[in-house]
């Protein structure tokens, strides 16, 4: 069989998976007794209709950018990273240490320290499980589980000793002044109304040029795919995967960190407990739905920020849709963009050979 | 090979009229018609993609015909999957074996074909057929070793017994000697006519002319689909089936001039090479290439080959010895020694192209870039347009195709994936071109090809080393032969003076004694020795340097 045109492949399929998720969800709004078509509605003027609505769902996408943008990296080097969640919260140390440090100077100077504290703490966090991957053959997958756990107990426990005020009984750390946070966009137009979104998805913006650049067009990007694609082949070309698996780790969990600059620097002002809140692992559902592509990791990272909105509003707005059905919804989105995001490729694939010869 | 007296006039076993079968726009059998009769053994030639395997799939049950009809014994029946073909007395024996390593052979023979649920009677009862199978055929193998512990040569005799033994008597053999040492080979022979005389029907797809003429009844040509003729094996020669195949004449023969040996390019001193389990492979080999030279590498696949290559070129690291290039040493060390041997001067086309040699994800023009991706732009980028613009003038130098540098590599031909391979590697101009089996899977027009532009470097000066298992590529193309056994250099010869039978008794591993003769019924010594080796060193495998996965 013919494998897809490459528009059906990067676009259609994608769509349909999407198509049949809301189907399903629709299927379980119905049940409970309400009409799905209204919830479609409220769900879609909640992420886009209004300012305040938008704003919060390009806050979401700029995480879930970072995090889809980290595991996509990795994936082209044949490495599957599923421990952007650690590395974010890890990241988050990176800022808050540079923001509480120089708490009080001008964001336009503090900022690019916090991306790159948050940058280098996140690298940190994926270059051990590379080392390990490369010099000890630890797999992957399994040390980045793991290192999201120790992550959410070393960060918690830095915050507990040190960042904490004294006295106080939150698990936050202090606050970083207003003058020294990134800002958000509000200040400047006021039609985000009270959202969050913030100067940071700028520069997600640029990631998803960056990364592409840096994949398709540079000699570095040449080696990663040739290591994602053919190992061996890697090694007689003379690339030496070992430093190409713990390279592509450090940039994959640099871009992780990326995160923490959105929510530490830009939105909460503070270091608090879990901040990542779940968008490391939603970067892995981005990454497979934009098919490791920066583009497609854009459009899926907007689709999945307008569900986190749109969602919200609908549990707002429809109380018998409640948030568990929501987060249902969500999870049907996963499961076919995701798991089984090939489900429909062989139909298709036949009714497209059937098309082509009659 | 004579042909036994009145085999046309014996009856049809199997006969094929107007069989067609496309896969989207290819259309792989076109309209063929095929008489196979019984007791014979009847060959299958043509190049790769010129329809066999899909023939032979469609007689086997794997596919369905989009028409045309199958007789067996005039009979026209629609073979809808393997088990079908199975009871019509059809058994094949794959190119790569469905073995299961872990079980017995005994196992692995009743597997699929139990009489009941409970396996101690089917055992019994198999055990017994087989001891009569490997009496009456000379297929001994010993029922209750593990596969795994098999030399290449037995397990084919397995997988032909697993045939046997389900009561197949029209047997078809995929390509069966290309794992196969020439002792091996030989004794599979003699197997096949053993089974002919019983009356068994051989269908044999091969694209060695040597075993067509050497044990076919009768021989069938195929080209781009179609089937071009079919011919009595004694009327016919390897130009004129080889002219069948191509559709235009060949040269069979490498064409070349004397060599000009110039100074030493390449030196290997004592050079000790361990697998991926720490088990010596090349064990203290020194040799040297001068330049205007090619020096081949004979020798049965698993003595060393894979591992002399890869540490030569830095794929693999050496434990010990000295490679010179130029009379500088080289340092291969670390995981991207290939980077290094490169940069001082050393291509090499790899043995295995699909799992070294080309990524096949890739378009064509990044795998001709491959290894040499640092050489394109400044800096961290990657100058795109050189590289398109080389890709395509390697790909009309080269003959390429189809000659479309976008298309993705795994979409071109075999033939066509080792050109972009060698153009690669021949067109940076090296001091040095190491060679490992240059022409596997390729077919005949494209072979002919390749030996030309390997002899064309020679005369321009460059050292080459070739490995290959074809013998007669190794003598036709070499200016000298060494001969590796066991890890060892147990010989040089001269191509113009040695013959094949000499080349053999060293790549077996027997220093110019003769064999012992061998009674009917019993291996010859040699094959004993070379079974040994094969079955102590199990099969080749390496994962080399890399560490993933």
């Amino acid at each position: 069989m013919k494998p897809l045109p490459r528009w059906a492949d990067s676009v259609l399929l994608p769509l349909l998976n999407v198509t049949l998720a809301f189907f399903i969800g629709g299927l379980i709004v119905a049940a409970v007794g309400q009409n799905p078509l209204q919830a479609v509605g409220i769900m879609i003027y909640g992420a886009f209709g209004y300012g305040n609505g938008l704003g919060y769902t390009l806050y979401y996408t700029t995480d879930f950018i970072f995090a889809g943008l980290a595991v996509s990296l990795a994936y082209h080097a044949g490495l599957f990273n599923i421990g952007p969640e650690g590395q974010a919260y890890f990241g988050g140390l990176g800022v808050i240490f540079v923001a509480l440090g120089l708490n009080g100077v001008p964001w336009w100077i503090v900022g690019p320290l916090m991306v790159i504290g948050g940058g280098l703490f996140g690298a940190v966090w994926g270059f051990i499980p590379g080392y390990l991957q490369a010099k000890r053959g630890s797999h992957i997958v399994i040390t980045t589980i793991l290192f999201n756990f120790i992550a959410t107990l070393l960060v918690g426990y830095v915050i507990d000793t040190v960042l904490r005020p004294p006295g106080a009984d939150n698990d936050e750390s202090s606050p970083i002044l207003a003058i020294t946070r990134v800002p958000q966009l509000r200040s400047f137009i006021p039609f985000f109304g009270h959202s969050p979104v913030n100067l940071t998805v700028f520069l997600a913006l640029i990631c998803v040029g960056l990364v592409y650049w840096l994949v398709w067009h540079t000699k570095f990007g040449f080696a990663i795919r040739a290591l994602g694609q053919n190992p061996v082949a890697a090694n007689y070309a003379g690339i030496s995967n070992q430093k190409m698996i713990m390279l592509v780790m450090v940039l994959s969990g640099a871009l992780a960190g990326m995160v923490a600059v959105n929510n530490v620097g830009g939105v909460q002002g503070r270091l608090i407990l879990n901040f990542v809140n779940g968008a490391g692992f939603v970067g892995v559902a981005v990454a497979f739905m934009g098919r490791a592509h920066p583009v497609g990791v854009l459009l899926s990272a907007l689709l999945f920020g307008a569900l986190y909105q749109g969602g919200s509003e609908l549990a707002f707005s429809m109380p018998g849709v409640t948030k568990e059905m929501i987060l249902t919804i969500q999870a049907m989105v996963i499961l076919f963009t995701g798991a089984m995001g090939d489900m429909l490729r062989i139909p298709l694939q036949k009714l497209f050979s059937l098309r082509s010869s009659p | 090979m004579q042909r036994p007296p009145g085999a046309a006039a014996s009856p049809i076993a199997i006969e094929l009229i107007g069989i067609n079968k496309h896969f989207g726009p290819v259309h792989a059998n076109k309209d063929i018609h095929l008489v196979i009769r019984r007791g014979t053994v009847h060959g299958i030639v043509g190049e790769n993609g010129a329809g066999k395997s899909t023939l032979m799939s469609i007689l086997y049950g794997f596919y369905t015909a989009d028409s045309g009809e199958i007789r067996v014994n005039g009979q026209p029946h629609a073979i809808t999957d393997s088990r079908h073909a199975l009871a019509l007395g059809i058994g094949m024996v794959h190119q790569h074996f469905m073995l299961v390593d872990n079980f017995t052979v005994l196992e692995n023979v009743v597997l699929g074909a139990e009489d009941s649920p409970l396996l101690n009677r089917t055992l019994e009862h198999a055990r017994t057929q087989l001891a009569a199978l490997a009496r009456d055929y000379e297929l001994e193998v010993d029922p209750d070793t593990l596969v795994e512990n098999l030399s290449v040569g037995q397990q084919q005799r397995v997988e032909i017994l697993k045939a046997l033994y389900r009561g197949a008597d029209t047997l078809i053999l995929d390509e069966p000697t290309g794992v196969l040492t020439p002792p091996e080979a030989d004794h599979l022979f003699r197997i096949l006519k053993m089974l002919r005389d019983e009356g068994k029907t051989i269908i044999l797809i091969t694209h060695k002319l040597r075993e067509i003429m050497a044990i076919t009844d009768e021989v069938s040509v195929m080209r781009q689909g179609a089937m071009v003729r079919t011919l009595t094996t004694a009327e016919t020669s390897p130009p004129e089936l080889a002219e069948l195949m191509v559709g235009r004449r060949v040269l069979l023969r490498v064409e070349k001039g004397p060599a000009n040996p110039g100074k030493v390019m390449l030196e290997v001193e004592n050079l000790v090479v361990t697998d991926d389990f720490r088990i010596p492979r090349v064990k203290n080999v020194s040799f040297s290439v001068r330049a205007g030279e090619i020096v081949g590498i004979a020798g049965v696949a698993g003595n060393g080959q894979s591992e002399l290559l890869e540490s030569v070129s830095g794929m693999r690291d050496q434990q010990s010895g000295v490679i010179r290039l130029n009379g500088k040493p080289l340092s291969l060390e670390g995981d991207d020694g290939a980077a290094r041997a490169r940069e001082a001067g050393l291509a090499h086309v790899p043995e295995d192209r699909l799992r070294m040699g080309l990524i096949t994800n890739f378009q064509e023009w990044e795998n001709s870039i491959l290894g040499y991706q640092d050489r394109y732009g400044k800096g961290l980028s990657l100058d795109i347009d050189k590289a398109k613009e080389d890709a395509r003038a390697y790909v009309e130098k080269f003959d390429i195709r189809p000659p479309t540098i976008d298309l993705k590599t795994a979409n071109f031909s075999g033939g066509n994936q080792q050109k972009i391979v060698l153009a690669r590697e021949m067109e940076r101009n090296p001091d040095v071109l190491i060679v490992g089996q240059p022409t596997r899977g390729v077919d005949i027009g494209a072979i002919e090809f390749i030996h030309n532009q390997i002899i064309k470097m020679r005369d321009a000066g460059k050292a080459i080393l070739l490995v290959s298992v074809e013998l007669d590529e190794i003598r036709s193309l070499s200016d000298r032969i060494l001969v590796l056994f066991d890890g060892e250099i147990v010989g040089e010869a001269d191509p113009a003076v040695a013959t094949e039978g000499e080349l053999g008794l060293l790549m077996a591993g027997v220093h110019a004694e003769p064999a012992p003769a061998a009674g009917p019924g019993t291996l010859p010594a040699h094959e004993t020795a070379v079974e040994k080796t094969l079955v102590e060193r199990g099969p080749d495998s390496s994962s080399l340097k890399d560490s993933q996965q």
